[in-house]
């Protein structure tokens, strides 16, 4: 047998071109990965945020440059009752509205949770509030409040007759903010109710088991169990329920525009009323600015009030 | 302590049925451990005792008192489940109190129980601990104790030591039996591991897609297994089983082996069974190919074909033969099972 040695073979290494070296750079590549999203929170974030910030010291006018003027448009906003009347309902509103949707919402993750026929189809529906444009249900509540064709009076008065007149639900400032509270409560019921959802599908089965064994009722189970398991979550959804309905801005203005006589204004549609239609841009932004201490203040209280569980963190003895 | 009567129970989720008249006796104080492959029934049957599962047919009974009616929280039963089920939000000492709580037991009383059970399982260093602070076995533990604290008639165990790794399995499997010893509650335990049931049980139900193929004490089922399913499923390695039929000169295997057969042995056996640990070797016995050799130390498996007869063998013996040596082997005639062929039932020897 003759023995053929194979010519010695070894793979040829080819120099990687300076595209490709440029790309296994590291430094290039961080800040090339780095730059789009940078650049992107710049442009939509960090500037307007800073300028609304910077606006809220200067006397700007629609037209006008402003000059720096300190504290002067906060020191104004103090002594404006509109602002402490948008403060007022913006607080009364976003808690009210909380509640409100909170408590359906849980409800309604409860009832999703177990086992039904078309539970799927039922969830999808449940979303369909969130899903439809604000405005155009905005649009649709605007029709059902209507004071002369309001669904709502069409059907106790001529339907069920336990009245005798319609209502005027956005005539006068409580029924109008009321009126409001409801919109809003009917819109953010899906997000709580599915993210509530989501939070119960995750406490294992096993756990109530174990506690129907214990001997627990009903309540027992939702008081001892489910209650404490969600509150990690509910904490989560909870902030940014308050800071979405706080910020709220489109079904105020696209229902009462902040009427009647300013009574339902948030301080989002004030600050849009003085700054673009009123034109004193500088006291628009200093309203808006005035959010801040509020949102930063729900922001603390849900996570550290009731986000953080000592159970819920891992090591760390005692 | 009580005792539980499973009588022709039936279960079914719509129309399959899964349990198909199942009937048990326990008596009290007994260890019994219900074991069979996944999905033959026995965490239903188990869920069934609880109370977690109604009951489509039949009846049970603890303490002669039929519970089918019974919601789980009165029928005087504990339960350990196989992921232990503790509250993560709860310490231990809340966990295992929570019953008493949700009785609204005075604290004192509380405090005696939990203190009466940490120290039985030596928890009491860890009753502030929250779940996820706890290693595997610990939290075992814990749930045992959450059972233990409630005095309970029966305890049930669903697939206890199935999340913990091997070694803390045989301690704990230690540990669930000496505690029984101890307490003397009726206990009903389901695993699908056979070595736990062997090890554990005062009486082993075998299982199989929704029937009970055999009752017995471990060492009778491992003895004189009922059948095919029970002799393949109990003792580790398995038995050896060989499909072939009686000829002239003996048992007439599939792959050409011929096996020798007990001078007892009846017409109408379709199966051979010998366990590994029951062949021997026999300078005169039958000449077998080696295929593999696993040496565990305490005995060596060896894998032999007799022509194209499989065959596993384990020795006391130190084998030195390789793979492709031929050995020779033969069974102990006293320990051979031959099953009818069909039915796959056991021919009384």
């Amino acid at each position: 047998m003759s023995a053929t040695t194979a010519a010695a073979w070894s793979r040829t290494r080819q120099e990687p071109n300076w595209l490709v070296r440029l790309f296994e750079w590291k430094p290039f590549l961080v800040i090339a990965c780095l730059l789009p999203a940078v650049g992107l929170l710049t442009v939509f974030l960090t500037y307007p945020l800073g300028l609304g910030i910077w606006l809220a010291f200067t006397d700007t006018t629609i037209g006008r440059r402003g000059i720096w003027v300190g504290l002067e448009n906060f020191e104004y906003l103090l002594e404006d009752p509109l602002w402490w009347n948008a403060v007022f309902y913006s607080v009364f509103y976003t808690g009210v509205a909380t509640v409100g949707k909170f408590a359906l919402g849980l409800w309604l993750a409860l009832l999703l949770n177990n086992h039904m026929p078309f539970k799927s189809l039922l969830r999808a529906i449940i979303l369909l509030p969130w899903i439809v444009p604000t405005v155009l249900s905005a649009i649709a509540f605007w029709w059902i409040y209507d004071p002369q064709f309001s669904i709502i009076s069409f059907l106790l008065v001529d339907i069920l007759g336990v009245r005798s007149t319609n209502i005027d639900f956005l005539g006068s400032a409580w029924p109008a903010r009321w009126s409001l509270i409801a919109a809003n409560v009917w819109r953010g019921i899906p997000f709580v109710a599915i993210s509530l959802l989501a939070g119960l599908q995750t406490i294992s089965p096993s756990l109530y088991e174990a506690a129907l064994l214990d001997g627990s009722t009903a309540w027992q189970r939702f008081r001892y169990i489910t209650f404490p398991m969600l509150l990690p979550i509910l904490a989560i959804v909870m902030t940014f329920s308050i800071i979405f309905t706080f910020t709220d801005f489109q079904l105020v203005y696209a229902i009462t525009r902040g009427g009647p006589v300013n009574s339902t204004h948030l301080l989002a549609t004030l600050a849009f009323q003085r700054g673009i239609p009123g034109g004193q841009l500088g006291e628009g932004a200093a309203i808006a600015v005035s959010m801040i201490p509020f949102l930063v203040f729900a922001t603390l209280f849900s996570y550290f009030g009731l986000a953080r569980r000592k159970w819920q963190q891992g090591e760390g003895n005692d | 302590m009580a005792s539980v009567a499973i009588r022709n129970v039936r279960k079914a989720f719509g129309p399959v049925e899964v349990l198909h008249g199942v009937s048990v006796d326990i008596a009290d104080g007994e260890f019994v451990v219900l074991v069979g492959p996944s999905g033959c029934g026995k965490s239903t049957l188990l869920r069934m005792l609880a109370g977690l599962e109604n009951i489509t047919a039949g009846d049970i009974a603890i303490g002669n008192r039929v519970v089918n009616q019974v919601p789980p929280k009165d029928r005087d039963i504990a339960m350990v489940f196989q992921n232990y089920a503790l509250y993560p939000h709860m310490t231990v000492f809340d966990n295992m109190a929570f019953s008493m709580k949700l009785a609204k037991a005075p604290r004192a009383v509380m405090e005696a129980e939990v203190g009466r059970a940490a120290k039985i399982l030596g928890l009491e260093q860890l009753l502030q601990r929250y779940p996820r602070q706890l290693s595997g076995g610990q939290r075992q533990r814990v749930a045992m104790g959450r059972a233990i604290v409630r005095n309970p008639q029966v305890f049930l165990f669903d697939e206890p030591l199935s999340n913990l790794d091997a070694k803390l399995r045989v301690q704990m499997r230690a540990e669930i039996k000496e505690l029984h010893q101890r307490l003397r509650v009726t206990t009903v335990y389901v695993t699908h591991d056979q070595i736990e049931a062997m090890t554990m049980a005062d009486k082993i139900v075998v299982m199989n897609s929704g029937n009970v193929e055999q009752v017995g004490p471990p060492l009778e089922l491992y003895d004189n297994p009922a059948n095919l399913f029970v002799a393949g499923f109990i003792g580790s390695p398995a038995m050896n089983l060989i499909p072939g039929r009686i000829g002239n000169g003996g048992f007439e295997a599939e792959g050409g082996a011929v096996l020798p057969l007990p001078p007892t042995a009846k017409n109408g056996a379709g199966t051979y069974g010998i366990r590994p640990e029951h062949m021997r070797l026999d300078p005169n016995g039958i000449p077998a190919k080696v295929q593999l050799v696993e040496p565990t130390g305490s005995e060596t498996q060896v894998f032999l074909r007799i022509g194209e007869t499989p065959l596993n063998c384990a020795f006391r013996e130190r084998v030195s033969a390789g793979p492709g040596d031929t050995i020779h082997v033969s069974p102990d005639l006293g320990l051979v099972h031959l099953f009818e062929a069909g039915s796959g039932r056991r021919l009384a020897a």
